[in-house]
């Protein structure tokens, strides 16, 4: 996390339109280090659109997306190495075990993956060798946010971390995005909960009147 | 560079440890080519006239069946999203798909291949131009198939769309796979059936993961 003053994501102006309908519309925000910018608002609303839009999934009709003040299109690949997605579902491949779906997912990244850390963080030391296919939903979810403490990656872009998730587990992950604030780091997640975090603003989306494009 | 490796070393674990799909690819391979003696009859002369399109076509069949499943998988289980937003371009992660799946289902059908050959009465001097043909000819089949599974990536019952888009892109092999070996057979020299070959599959390996990545990238977003 070097530099990480410099770091600075940037929406300006931003238009996605999916199945012909206009789900963002002129938005704008910004997110600098140490901070953490909470999506709220209605189902349907595009909180899932606006993360895979930053993680540049989808494909912008309008507006830029900038990453230390250049166009992310310019340099996609540094930009994706900085960042870490958790989706709606896990990419856990159920015939690995798993250690080796953290092992496998955070290798991709640059840098030496930790993965005790991440295994410990998480509490999945116990599971690290069991077969991904016997776990539970909240289990798997772990496994899945177990890439966040494996990986040095600036930027979060979560949706619906918590989901499935129980008491105890929440509490880890709202620890976890806690402590990568306070070392400098960004986060931008989509949840329904209250993560208690200090440096946390909320970026609030409307449901955009449902009319089909001419 | 490691992603890529990384990548074709989870593949090939993936497809050894689901209960052998390499497996399941050459029984479709030696049931569907003994089928033919079967229906045609036992006469040496007439199975040894068809032996060399019969193993082709049937191979060219078993390596559709793996497709489907090249990024249908990872699609939905989201691990496709993960796989494009990795440092990794997405031309090199296809790449690396593709070689995956032809270690785990092209390679056992030219290790099969001979002993089908012989159970269709293949003469002799066509053996081993049978293995150097497919050998060469198949990493076609694996690059070429990949920009069909990726174009019907997310597609409900996308496999028989997949076979109409990929099998009129496999003629040239089978063309060429079949005159290597009749020509061998006859006495000819292979070789210009065999470059051929090979010319169409580093064509397909220029062209495929190129393609299959613009047509992922629209299939995802």
């Amino acid at each position: 996390m070097n530099n990480s003053a410099q770091n600075r994501l940037e929406g300006r102006n931003l238009c996605c339109i999916r199945g012909e309908r206009v789900v963002i519309s002129q938005l704008d925000f910004t997110l600098d280090a140490g901070e953490a910018l909470i999506l709220k608002g209605p189902n349907g609303s595009g909180k899932s659109t606006l993360l895979r839009l930053c993680a540049g999934l989808l494909s912008l009709a309008g507006g830029d997306i900038l990453w230390r003040g250049a166009a992310v299109e310019k340099a996609p690949e540094a930009y994706r190495a900085g960042l870490t997605y958790i989706g709606h579902l896990d990419a856990v491949k159920p015939v690995f075990t798993v250690a080796e779906n953290i092992a496998f997912w955070s290798g991709l990244k640059p840098g030496a993956p930790r993965l005790g850390a991440a295994l410990a963080r998480l509490d999945l030391e116990d599971l690290a060798d069991l077969p991904a296919q016997f776990l539970s939903a909240g289990q798997k979810r772990r496994v899945t946010l177990a890439r966040l403490a494996a990986c040095d990656a600036p930027l979060w872009l979560l949706d619906e971390p918590t989901v499935s998730l129980d008491h105890t587990s929440t509490r880890r992950i709202a620890e976890l995005i806690g402590d990568h604030l306070a070392a400098g780091g960004m986060v931008m997640a989509a949840t329904h909960i209250d993560l208690g975090l200090t440096n946390a603003r909320t970026l609030t989306l409307e449901r955009l009147p449902q009319e089909r494009l001419p | 560079m490691s992603g890529f490796f990384a990548l074709i070393v989870r593949d090939v674990r993936l497809a050894a440890r689901q209960g052998g799909a390499s497996l399941l690819t050459v029984g479709f391979f030696v049931i569907a080519v003994t089928l033919f003696p079967l229906g045609v009859g036992p006469e040496l002369a007439v199975l040894a006239r068809i032996s060399t399109g019969v193993v082709w076509v049937a191979a060219l069949l078993a390596c559709l069946l793996s497709l489907d499943r090249l990024f249908q998988a990872d699609f939905e289980d989201g691990s496709l999203d993960l796989l494009i937003l990795s440092p990794t371009p997405l031309e090199l992660t296809v790449l690396a798909k593709c070689i995956a799946n032809w270690l785990t289902t092209a390679l056992p059908l030219v290790v099969a291949a001979p002993v089908l050959a012989l159970v269709m009465h293949l003469p002799a001097s066509g053996f081993a131009v049978l293995i150097v043909a497919m050998a060469v000819g198949t990493p076609a089949l694996s690059l070429i198939g990949a920009i069909g599974a990726a174009l019907t990536v997310g597609v409900r019952r996308g496999g028989v769309l997949l076979s109409l888009l990929v099998l009129p892109l496999y003629m040239p092999v089978l063309i060429f796979g079949v005159g290597a070996v009749d020509a061998a057979a006859m006495g000819l020299s292979p070789a210009p059936h065999l470059m051929l070959l090979g010319a169409i599959s580093l064509g397909a390996l220029v062209l495929g993961p190129w393609a299959a990545a613009a047509a992922l990238r629209l299939m995802t977003s």
